[in-house]
């Protein structure tokens, strides 16, 4: 192995400027080889996170020879665990510290193991507000679980983003899927509010919406899981939306063609969600095991949860909404 | 009144490789006294020479004759093995339509008739569900068959499905089981699918990667053995376990993927149906869409049967069974990269 070779390889692997310091690029090189030579026999025992952060290139090598052969696993939902966590979460990631600055509080009412149906308001004109409820479950879970999200039909008819909904772990919004997936003992994502929620107008913001026809309290009762209410506040800001271009909409098969302040007027420009300060806050529990299997068949007590959860989301929303001084700022 | 074990077995659909080996391994059971397997065509003559005391009756199941022959032979089981969900080439549509739906009313009819035939196996397919953007992710056996979603050779299969519930209300002394098949991978098994991922290039949907599940053929024969030589009514999916995406299945079959907008697809199905070389309609293509999975749970759990191939093993044994060597050898690039990675 050349000299020239191994440095070429460190500098993909630091990300720093071709031609920088020799000497750092020497001890980086060091670093490498010995990591290579303590991680080769320890890496089928176990891959604990010290060994892993060691060698991002190599597992990114490791990533891309298992993308040739075909040589991994997904789910029958489609969901394939390592696509996600080595190249679609970690841009996101960055959204989620840097631009939005996401804080999320409640991290210990997600149970351990277990299913759970996590319920949240939507908003923001694109969905991000489940994107973003997706990783406060990673970062704040103890076992850093992913949270498996429902959604609209809309998104699984779209070329590429159907196949990336389903490849990062979403499925129909429906009572079957949701059902299996809580009985495996997934965390599940819903947002009730669907589109009326996502594409409501700026003046609207954080009134919650009709929760759909209570599928996903059924859901919960049947499989007998907790329902988490989450309340989401900042993304309602990120796209003030002020207007609707319905014929625009109707040709292009949306639910709606937004405008806000600066969409479509600045452009692609326009379409950079505003820098809010989030706050993703995890409430209590509700229990559904205490409803009989006949419960599930009273469309009474199924309205009931339904307007439990939302009644409970609506209540954080305002909790937090009064604490708050600053959008930008929190 | 313990079920009777059967004793004069007849098998349709012979010629195809499922029912083939079915009679062969019928043959070979001295349990049963006659088997008899119809088909239009005589199966292959290897499989012949191994099928022990079974018999084989040239006869179209939508003649008249195939009263007869369950009447004056005393057949008491009657295995329908010939429905083509997936006909491997491109054959006349119209020609598979009636041995699909016709052959199978015909059938059913000399079925009713019989007061001897106390069972009825049916293969049917897991392309009853269809496959769509609206579809769940996992179908289990008691969700609804939407006359709208399947079309072409699913259809035939839900209509065939409607006949045999018919049969069941009007004799309800016949045990009825009913497998819907998910698609069968093996070395020797011939169907759209196996003709699809031999292509040097494969077209595929631009923008979707949909999931595929399997069953490797001898799983398909021994559910269908067992459903043949015990009393399991009811419907049940059979698949195997595990999920490949397409894309996976091409990249492990080392073929070319050629990702091609939905609305060019028909024509190029038509170009490849036009060339003799695969028949590629449109539930194929709204498998190759959105994918198919079932749920097994009743399989294992109430039939009794777990499949011992999974999705992935069935079909890494399909391409090493039919020798499809790689076009683009995923596995050379893969260990360069990892050298790379070592050093």
């Amino acid at each position: 192995m050349s000299s020239g070779s191994s440095a070429q390889v460190i500098r993909l692997h630091t990300g720093g400027a071709p031609g920088g310091d020799p000497a750092r690029e020497a001890d980086a090189g060091d670093a490498d080889r010995d990591a290579s030579v303590v991680e080769l026999p320890t890496a089928p025992a176990s891959e604990s996170a010290a060994d892993g952060a060691d060698d991002p290139l190599g597992r990114l090598l490791t990533f891309l020879a298992r993308r040739l052969t075909g040589d991994y696993a997904v789910d029958e939902f489609g969901f394939d665990p390592e696509l996600t966590d080595t190249l679609i979460l970690p841009p996101l990631k960055l959204l989620y510290d840097k631009w939005f600055r996401v804080a999320a509080v409640g991290g210990e009412n997600l149970p351990v193991d277990g299913g759970a149906l996590l319920v949240g308001n939507h908003s923001g004109v694109l969905p991000i507000d489940s994107i973003m409820t997706a990783l406060a479950v990673r970062e704040r879970h103890p076992q850093r679980r992913h949270l498996r999200m429902l959604g609209a039909d809309l998104v699984f008819k779209a070329p590429v983003l159907g196949t990336l909904a389903r490849k990062t772990g979403q499925t129909l919004a429906c009572n079957p899927d949701a059902e299996r997936l809580l009985r495996a003992g997934e965390l599940v994502g819903v947002w009730p509010e669907g589109f009326k929620g996502v594409g409501k107008p700026f003046s609207a913001r954080y009134k919650l919406q009709r929760f759909g026809r209570g599928g996903f309290a059924s859901a919960a009762m049947r499989a007998g899981v907790p329902i988490i209410p989450v309340a989401v506040v900042g993304a309602e800001e990120i796209y003030p939306k002020i207007g609707d271009i319905k014929p625009l909409a109707r040709l292009l098969g949306l639910p709606y063609f937004p405008v806000t302040p600066f969409f479509p007027l600045l452009g692609p420009l326009g379409a950079v969600p505003l820098p809010t300060k989030w706050t993703i806050e995890f409430g209590e529990p509700i229990p559904t095991d205490g409803y009989g299997p006949e419960a599930v068949d009273d469309p009474m007590s199924v309205f009931n949860l339904n307007d439990q959860v939302r009644e409970s989301i609506q209540q954080m929303l305002y909790r937090r909404l009064a604490r708050r001084r600053n959008i930008f700022s929190g | 009144m313990p079920p009777m074990p059967p004793s004069n077995v007849l098998v349709t659909g012979v010629a195809g490789d499922l029912g083939s080996r079915l009679l062969a391994r019928l043959g070979n059971n001295p349990e049963l006294d006659r088997v008899i397997g119809v088909d239009t065509s005589p199966p292959r003559p290897e499989l012949l020479r191994r099928a022990g005391h079974a018999e084989f009756v040239r006869a179209d199941i939508r003649n008249p004759l195939i009263a007869k022959i369950i009447s004056s032979a005393k057949v008491d089981t009657v295995v329908h093995a010939s429905t083509h969900a997936q006909p491997a080439g491109p054959t006349r549509r119209v020609a598979v339509k009636e041995v699909n739906v016709i052959g199978t009313m015909r059938l059913l009819a000399a079925c009713q008739k019989s007061p001897l035939v106390r069972k009825l196996v049916v293969k049917s397919s897991a392309a009853v569900y269809g496959a769509g953007a609206r579809s769940p992710a996992v179908f289990d056996e008691d969700t609804e068959l939407g006359p709208t979603s399947p079309s072409g050779y699913a259809k035939d299969a839900v209509e065939m499905e409607g006949y045999v519930r018919g049969l069941m209300r009007r004799r309800p002394d016949i045990t009825v089981t009913m497998g819907r098949f998910a698609n069968i991978v093996g070395p020797d098994v011939d169907t759209v699918l196996t003709r699809y991922f031999a292509l040097p290039v494969v077209p595929t949907v631009l923008g979707f990667d949909s999931r595929l599940q399997m069953l490797h053929s001898s799983d398909a024969l021994a559910a269908l053995e067992i459903a043949t030589l015990e009393d399991r009514p009811g419907v049940y999916n059979v698949a195997a376990d595990g999920v490949l995406t397409l894309g996976q299945a091409i990249r492990r079959a080392g073929r070319v993927e050629l990702p091609l907008p939905r609305t060019a697809l028909p024509s190029v199905g038509k170009v490849l149906r036009g060339a003799r070389i695969v028949d590629f309609s449109a539930d194929q293509v709204s498998l190759l869409n959105f994918g198919r999975v079932v749920d097994t749970t009743r399989l294992k759990n109430d039939f009794g049967y777990t499949p011992r191939w999974n999705t992935r093993d069935a079909f890494d044994d399909f391409l090493t069974g039919r020798g499809i060597r790689p076009v683009v050898d995923g596995e050379r690039l893969a260990g360069v990269l990892t050298a790379v990675g070592r050093r």
